[in-house]
């Protein structure tokens, strides 16, 4: 067990690391401004003595690195300081979408990962026939799509010809659960078929890799039959691949619900990232920044650890 | 029972029949397959369903009509080393690789081919098509069609710009590190995870609110975020040649690093190279059309296709068309370098799958 321990302490403290440098990375970009952020939030005509007042306001006239330590211990705790355009506290603007945001990914996710997986093993096992291929021609079409494509399709065919869904995830707080899995089903549908599409691929190569590896040939030329061979001998050495491949692709989920919380009017971090950046509301950009960077690297992370505590070999040392 | 129900069966039980009787097991299947999930298709949706199987099936026999056709010329008007190549693509990379011809040309003679100038508004806003407007007109009243043509030069071009800035950048520093090693490969190894630890959208999204979005940055933003892969890549293929013997040969004639990389390296490592140039031409690509559906890609009025569907997205709930196209034509050419950089990878690395 030692072997394993420390090789999960290992990659959390790495995790851990990364995540700290790409917090310099996300607090610093915003020092490389032109001028600082008072003269950019003022622009070209403000007199020195508003943009010095803002400065005092915005503390900027403290060093770089106190402010990010400052900000840094802010984050932690949940507090992101003040948006510049509208005064309110950051994090009381994302909090409410974060949920929705998290509620969307998982709604995909709990879909998309069942379905990739199995479809994933049977397009293996059928390799190299006419389904796979077709398989493989129409998943590569769905990855080739941007989001918006797959969305406004959806859009024009389930919402707009035959009125089965709503277009608008427009949300309220007195909606049903059901009336809410019925609201958010197309932008979920969308993620689901983006990342079933990568996730399929990625469980194909990874269960034609084990196959092709010489123990299962033994397996096979001693005769275990089929079913056997996949159950006992390919499976427990798939899961850390299939662990990893359902850990990348959510972690590709939050790249994707950016653009699909746009498309859908989703009222989610995505979309307050987006309109942040348009108006160049640096607390914002910075905190949802951080809060995607995050959970991007923590899914890496457990990608990682996951595979780890699912390697057979580790978990039988010699 | 329509004439068109009845020719339709007859038509595919008549093409699954010849198959069998031909030994032509897999087209059978196809067939036959598709005779009974006609039957179920026709008792849910009726006649529309079947024309809509009939249409789709049309499509694909275009599409594999011209991919064979064009692979065909290919191979005549190419010398003969290429051709023995081209011989062996199968008909996704030709079909790949007339989408990509077909694209240059339309970015390349866009003046010419498109009707109208992109920011020329000649009608009103929305118009439906007619003879002058092939596809209608946009929010402002320019024509659709044109500035989709001139879509393919401004989207396109700029993506392709990125990618080679990027590969540039990549390759470099790949090779760089590869032949140098130590701390500069060191460096650049740590430098390239922290880049690859953000999700590329967000990673550019702050810098685009840091540094406006104008062409230049966007360029510049793109390759720094995509460049870490091509390290990756370029280092570890480089890795594998560095060790060989006449590296070493080399390298006790006492040539220098650039000789090293461009006579040595360089010729050993471009197959997987140019298929990691499409892969990443298509990241890149979705990345800047992404962006500029979020408004912070090109600007207007240059006509661009992501910015396209996002300002004519209202007539898609009118059940318009006609704002997928854009968004069409950057999956159509996407989907296409990917067929082509599957049968290079296929072909480079002797990827024979089991």
């Amino acid at each position: 067990m030692g072997d394993i321990l420390r090789l999960v302490l290992k990659r959390l403290g790495l995790g851990v690391i990364t995540l700290f440098v790409v917090s310099i990375l996300i607090f610093f970009a915003v020092e490389l401004l032109p001028g600082d952020i008072a003269q950019a939030v003022l622009g070209q005509g403000a007199t020195p003595e508003t943009v010095a007042a803002l400065r005092t306001k915005l503390g900027l006239d403290q060093h770089a690195i106190i402010r990010y330590f400052q900000w840094l211990g802010g984050a932690l705790t949940g507090d992101f300081g003040v948006s510049l355009v509208s005064g309110e506290r950051v994090s009381s603007a994302i909090s409410g979408r974060f949920v929705n945001t998290l509620f969307l990914a998982t709604y995909a996710a709990v879909i998309a990962v069942p379905i990739s997986i199995i479809l994933g093993v049977i397009v293996a096992l059928l390799r190299n026939t006419l389904f796979d291929r077709v398989a493989n021609v129409v998943t590569l079409t769905s990855i080739s799509s941007p989001e918006f494509f797959l969305g406004y399709i959806l859009i024009l065919y389930l919402a707009v010809k035959s009125n089965y869904f709503p277009a608008i995830a427009s949300l309220s707080a007195d909606m049903s659960f059901g009336d809410l899995l019925n609201r958010t089903f197309l932008p979920a549908l969308t993620l689901v078929l983006v990342v079933t599409a990568h996730m399929m691929r990625m469980t194909r190569a990874a269960i034609i890799n084990l196959l092709a590896s010489p123990y299962i040939e033994m397996a096979r030329l001693k005769g275990v039959p089929p079913w056997k061979v996949i159950v006992k001998h390919a499976l427990p050495n798939a899961w850390a691949p299939i662990i990893n491949v359902v850990a990348l692709n959510l972690a590709y989920l939050i790249t994707g619900v950016v653009l699909v919380e746009v498309v859908f009017v989703y009222p989610g971090i995505g979309q307050l990232l987006v309109d942040a950046v348009a108006k160049r509301d640096f607390p914002i950009v910075q905190a949802c920044c951080l809060i995607f960077a995050a959970t991007f690297i923590l899914l890496n992370l457990a990608a990682d650890v996951g595979a780890i505590l699912t390697n057979p070999r580790l978990r039988h040392p010699k | 029972m329509s004439t068109f129900v009845i020719g339709y069966y007859a038509l595919l039980i008549g093409a699954s029949c010849l198959a069998a009787y031909y030994k032509q097991r897999n087209i059978f299947i196809l067939i036959f397959s598709l005779t009974l999930a006609s039957f179920v298709m026709g008792i849910i949706g009726g006649v529309p369903a079947l024309r809509f199987v009939t249409t789709a099936a049309g499509i694909l026999a275009l599409a594999a009509g011209t991919s064979y056709a064009f692979r065909e010329f290919l191979i005549i008007i190419t010398p003969e080393g290429v051709a023995k190549e081209l011989r062996t693509a199968p008909l996704t990379a030709s079909f790949g690789m007339f989408v990509i011809f077909t694209y240059a040309i339309a970015g390349i003679f866009a003046p010419v081919i498109a009707p109208h100038g992109e920011a020329e508004v000649i009608s009103s806003a929305f118009a439906p098509a007619d003879e002058n407007m092939l596809l209608g007109a946009d929010q402002l009243g320019r024509d659709m069609f044109s500035r989709i043509i001139y879509g393919a030069r401004n989207s396109v071009g700029l993506a392709l710009l990125a990618t080679m800035l990027a590969f540039v950048m990549g390759a470099l520093a790949g090779l760089l590190a590869a032949t140098k090693g130590g701390w500069f490969d060191q460096f650049m190894g740590r430098f390239a995870d922290v880049i690859m630890s953000v999700p590329s959208l967000i990673f550019s999204l702050l810098m685009l609110s840091i540094f406006g979005t104008n062409l230049g940055v966007i360029v510049i933003v793109v390759a720094i975020i995509y460049a870490p892969r091509v390290f990756r890549l370029t280092r570890a293929v480089a890795g594998n040649v560095v060790v060989m013997d006449y590296i070493e040969a080399a390298k006790l004639r006492g040539e220098g690093t650039w000789y090293l990389i461009r006579k040595e390296i360089l010729p050993n490592s471009t197959a997987p190279l140019i298929a990691e140039f499409g892969l990443e031409f298509c990241f890149v690509f979705l990345l800047i059309a992404g962006l500029s559906f979020l408004g912070l890609g090109i600007q207007p009025p240059t006509a661009d296709w992501g910015s396209m569907v996002r300002e004519n997205a209202t007539l898609i709930s009118f059940g318009e068309m006609t704002p997928l196209i854009p968004a069409a034509a950057i999956a159509l050419l996407t989907v296409a370098v990917n067929f082509v950089v599957d049968w290079m990878l296929f072909r480079s690395s002797g990827l024979k799958e089991m």
